[in-house]
């Protein structure tokens, strides 16, 4: 029993989700089902290998450092759920 | 108006008078009418493309077209198009218009292509069925009782039921490929790099590949030779240059070449009869060609799937972490405070399968587990990796079914999220170690469900591999 | 007892200072400060579906010069991690940092403090100038958040996604700073140093360089590290100071107390000069951190450090000890100079034509900081080139001019005309004194009949003069000046002037 009910709190709280208690409970259920497959990978040994971080073999991929036109403000509001004429707005944000 | 299986048939019509590009999309507008009930489309740009048709038309008359001219193609609706919507076939981005196109449909459009449409797609691509769409399910046009597969399921259909003549889907494990194999068409997922990402909504970002899906090999082909190559907008995308794919679509049969099977894959149990009778029939084939096809082991077979869940919700959780109801798409009403508006926007937003993958992503990272399943699967993917290669060393492809099953019926998947991951078991692999693979039809089964064979080359042989699929479609 | 004797503050600093290109960190729109909220921005830092980050060339070019200024070692292959949360200021809901693989491991931040401790070496317990080197962890490379707006009244909050996406390099220290006297010194060489380098202009009330404090306290002598607290929302070094007197005095109350307490994130009030605690939730947060896909991993090789080494400029260090060593100027004027780096380049510029450095400086740190001071300009807005002040220097050293009329009546016009040379303006204005033998030589016989005028109408002085009050050689000397209308040069008047009252 990998997940419970505390650390499903606790992930769903990172990723920002919300789940009712039926929902929850099918949820630790799945995932303690997947995380137990997932330790297959620990009958694999992987002393001395390196993690594989990167799949594309290009390096030093930079740009330089030029202006270039982008997305002006009506277009880069034109999306937002709520929003005034200059701003993006949202429920206060409690300090 | 026929179903034309090459596009090259296409031009020929179009420069000998018969057909135009207006009366093309035409024909296809109401293909995707009488089709509605498949539920492929999600947008239809028919005035748009009716008035590019026209546009395209008068470049045919002076001979200034593009490349692509009477080339309809369709978007999966994980692929940016400016000023048109983008949804991943979620709920959570309703409203949102993308202020950008891809580089893939810049290029395309650049040549005179013809978007006629948003697809429907699994849900932020994760799927195996698109029966997690927020905009119901996707039909196989072969059997509207069953799944047409997925994430492209859509995709598939459009070409199976000739709603366009390609469709640019995307393939992060299988995605392509599958349900190309599901529904007789087909499918390619290029070396992971070949094509640039910039406008490909992200799932897992060392993962995903922007797919071409179509009736015949030479049609993907042009499409990979216009859209291929260097992109300033993707950092990771290949500076190595794009081949002339469509002038070297030969395969020279004379050049004996060695082909390797996994054992487990073919010789296995759990696949059914009539794609192993279908794959068989083919390794015979290429033996009377003179061809060598070999069994070789792969251990860590059992593994790769695994590997690839971990890796995969991993970086998806981060990826999906922009979809906050702040700066676009779907905000919760009922939030009294930010917390509240981000936790009822997401939850609401996001359909079930998504929320799963993002609380397992969300867990492999975490502090205390990062190390256990996280680093232990970078590792073993650099193993498969390297296992991988050591096959292609010896051997040109890796042949494979797609998938254990031809397309089952909807609602097949219990809810064991388990038996649903190992339907991936063939597909996956291409994309944990980057390397290319097509689907091309490969027979019916007894319920005349098509038959789909998967080929793997190693990175950037998408030439061969092209030419050797063109050859074994034609030829056996 | 006092806690200062028992206790000691034990403070880590981590500064954000942004970097100045002329575009943002991963995509290509304008990194400015002051624009019109949210027209600063592109598809990426709205974090739209499908887009992708590409990093800027210059900001490594100005993290590894940073680096080599501060003796960092350059780390050869770094990538990008993403640090994951959720704030409406950050619209990917990460920010791209480098976790692992900072681009500069190590390095010193070398303060001077003014030490009076009596020791061996100050027996007298004389104020000194003490060097003393801040350890750093790392230096590395990250994107700036956008700014939220809350007001109050207001239910909502504004967010505004200019800043989005700027560059930043952030200096980790070790926690080896022991009070609120050396961060601020600490704060100031960072700032210092990021003006010289040009790869930040420093601007804390603008928020381009940013502090945030780790502080703890524990017992003097202890080695174990105390509870720390990090203290946020400082936006000026006395902030950063007060801030530090404050958790001082928290910290020891609850220590004295027995009262334990959790590592925690606290905000500063400037108006009570206090820190509130954040909730706990936000501060424990788990930020996931894993290798970002999407940029490449970089690869700084020999021949690049090469090249920026080559791009370095003097740094202030440097100057000082030239300044103080070879030019002979005290440590303060030293210091003075060596403040700003377009001071100390405009003091070199003089002291490639002049050779009297003291005289060089005196102008620089009195006339010109006073008359930049006045109009509250900056150096690069001062009308007359240090050429052209050097060269007035040389010629009062050459007696060619007097200086309190260079002072008094050549500069103020070189101000209004720059581009005329204090020896134009004094062969127009006749202000020249004559160097020519010859020429002298019927000046001194005029000066001489000065001289011998002014005897004749104070005999007494010269009286008193003659008996032992050598001070009213002064008082000759200066009625000898007014008789020449100042165009003598004072030093040979003084001459003839002893000359003549020894006969």
């Amino acid at each position: 029993m990998i997940i419970n009910k505390e650390t499903l709190k606790n992930i769903a709280h990172l990723a920002r989700l919300d789940f009712e208690e039926k929902e929850a409970d099918k949820m630790i259920l799945n995932m303690n089902k997947i995380l137990t497959w997932m330790e297959q990978l620990n009958e694999v040994n992987t002393d001395n290998v390196m993690p594989l971080i990167h799949i594309s073999r290009e390096i030093n991929v930079l740009r330089e450092d030029v202006v270039k036109p982008s997305l002006s403000h009506e277009k880069g509001l034109l999306n937002a759920p709520k929003k005034d004429s200059n701003y993006f707005r949202v429920p206060k944000v409690i300090e | 108006m026929t179903n034309y299986i090459t596009f090259s048939a296409i031009q020929n019509d179009l420069k000998s008078g018969k057909i135009t590009c207006k009366s093309l999309v035409e024909h296809h507008l109401s293909r995707i009418e009488s089709k509605k009930n498949l539920n492929v489309f999600l947008s239809v740009y028919a005035d748009e493309a009716l008035a590019k048709a026209e546009k395209i038309d008068e470049k045919i008359k002076n001979n200034t077209q593009g490349r692509l001219a009477g080339m309809i193609i369709g978007l999966k609706d994980v692929i940016c198009y400016e000023n048109h919507p983008l949804q991943a076939s979620s709920r959570i981005l309703d409203g949102f218009v993308s202020q950008f196109s891809a580089t893939i449909v810049e290029r395309l459009l650049a040549e005179d292509a013809i978007i006629i449409g948003r697809q429907n797609c699994d849900e932020f691509a994760m799927g195996s069925t698109n029966e997690n769409s927020a905009f119901g399910n996707v039909l196989n046009d072969a059997d509207n009782s069953r799944v047409p597969g997925g994430s492209s399921g859509a995709s598939a259909v459009a070409i199976q039921a000739d709603l366009c003549q390609i469709s640019i889907g995307s393939d992060t494990g299988g995605s392509v490929r599958q349900p190309a194999s599901f529904c007789g068409v087909v499918g390619l997922k290029p070396t992971y790099s070949r094509l640039s990402r910039y406008g490909l909504a992200a799932y897992a970002s060392s993962f995903d590949c922007i797919g071409v899906i179509g009736k015949s090999v030479e049609d993907i082909a042009l499409i990979m030779e216009i859209v291929a190559g260097k992109d300033d907008f993707d950092s990771t995308v290949s500076s190595k240059d794009v081949p002339k794919y469509t002038q070297n679509l030969t395969f020279d049969n004379n050049k004996k070449i060695k082909i390797a099977y996994i054992k487990e894959t073919i010789e296995n149990d759990a696949l059914q009869p009539e794609i192993k009778t279908a794959i068989n029939q083919k390794i015979a084939f290429l033996r009377e060609q003179g061809h060598t096809v070999e069994a070789v082991d792969f251990p860590l077979l059992s593994v790769i799937l695994p590997t690839y869940y971990i890796l995969t919700t991993a970086e998806a959780s981060s990826n999906l972490s922009r979809y906050d109801g702040v700066k676009y798409g779907f905000r919760s009403k009922n939030a009294e405070n930010l917390e509240q508006m981000y936790k009822k926007t997401r939850s609401e937003g996001f359909g079930k399968t998504v929320k799963e993958r993002i609380m397992l992503g969300t867990f492999v990272l975490s502090a205390s587990y990062y190390d256990a399943y996280y680093t232990k699967a970078q590792k073993v993917r650099r193993l498969i990796q390297e296992k991988t290669e050591e096959i292609f060393k010896e051997y040109n492809f890796i042949l494979s079914p797609n998938a254990p099953t031809t397309a089952p019926k909807f609602g097949s998947f219990s809810e064991d999220p388990i038996q649903m991951y190992l339907a991936d078991i063939f597909s996956v692999q291409a994309n944990v170690v980057g390397m290319p693979a097509i689907s091309i039809p490969c027979g019916k089964d007894n319920e005349n469900m098509p038959i789909g064979l998967q080929i793997m080359a190693d990175f950037f042989e998408e030439e061969k591999l092209m030419s050797f699929s063109d050859y074994l479609i034609k030829n056996s | 007892m006092i806690m200062k004797d028992k206790y000691e503050l034990v403070i880590g600093l981590e500064v954000h200072a942004q970097l100045q290109t002329v575009s943002k960190a991963y995509f290509s729109e304008e990194n400015t400060y002051g624009s019109m909220p949210n027209t600063n921005i592109s598809v990426l830092t709205l974090a739209h579906p499908g887009t992708l980050p590409k990093a800027n060339k210059t900001s490594f070019d100005y993290a590894i010069k940073m680096g080599l200024a501060l003796g960092s070692q350059i780390t050869e292959e770094t990538i990008f991690a993403r640090k994951n949360y959720f704030y409406p200021d950050l619209p990917k809901g990460y920010q791209i940092t480098q976790d692992k693989t900072p681009i500069c491991i190590g390095g010193n931040v070398i303060i001077n403090l003014k030490d009076n401790q009596i020791t061996p070496e100050n027996p007298e317990g004389k104020t000194i100038n003490k060097e003393h080197s801040i350890r750093l962890t790392r230096i590395h490379l990250e994107e700036d958040a956008g700014k939220s707006l809350h007001i109050d009244g207001e239910e909502e909050s504004f967010i505004d996604l200019n800043r989005a996406g700027v560059p930043l390099i952030e200096f980790v220290s070790e926690p080896d700073i022991r009070s609120a006297d050396e961060a601020h010194a600490y704060l100031t060489e960072i700032r210092k140093l990021v003006r010289y380098l040009d790869v930040c202009d420093g601007n804390m009330e603008e928020g381009s360089l940013r502090c945030d404090v780790n502080i703890s306290v524990r017992l003097i002598g202890a080695t174990e590290y105390g509870t720390r607290a990090e203290i946020k929302n400082l936006n000026s070094f006395s902030n950063v100071k007060r801030a530090i007197e404050y958790e001082f005095e928290r910290q020891t109350a609850l220590v004295e107390q027995n009262i334990t307490f959790g590592q925690e994130t606290r905000m500063f009030d400037a108006t009570t000069g206090t820190t509130t605690s954040l909730r706990m939730k936000e501060a424990m947060n788990d930020y996931r951190y894993f290798p970002e896909p999407d940029l490449t991993p970089v690869v700084v090789d020999k021949t690049w450090i090469e090249r920026i080494k080559n791009l370095m400029p003097a740094l202030p260090r440097a100057l000082f000890l030239k300044f103080t060593k070879e030019y002979n100027l005290s440590d303060y004027d030293a210091e003075v100079i060596t403040a700003e780096k377009e001071t100390a380049m405009y003091f070199e510029e003089m002291c490639k034509i002049t050779k009297n450095y003291k005289a060089a400086c005196n102008w620089l740190t009195g006339n010109i900081k006073g008359y930049l001071n006045e109009r509250t300009l900056a150096l690069n807005q001062f009308p007359i080139s240090a050429k052209n002040m050097a060269e007035m220097v040389n010629l009062i050293d050459a007696g060619k001019i007097n200086h309190n009329i260079a002072a008094k009546q050549i500069y103020p016009k070189m101000l209004e005309n720059p581009t005329k040379s204090a020896e134009m303006i004094a062969t127009e204005d006749n202000l020249l004194l004559s160097t020519n033998i010859a020429d002298n030589e019927a000046f001194n016989l005029e000066v001489e009949g000065f001289i011998g005028e002014i005897m004749a109408n104070f005999p007494a002085k010269v009286a008193e003069y003659k008996a032992g009050k050598t001070g009213l050689l002064g008082m000759f000397v200066g009625e000898v000046m007014k008789k020449t209308k100042g165009k003598a040069n004072p030093k040979t008047v003084n001459e003839l002037v002893v000359k003549m009252l020894a006969l």
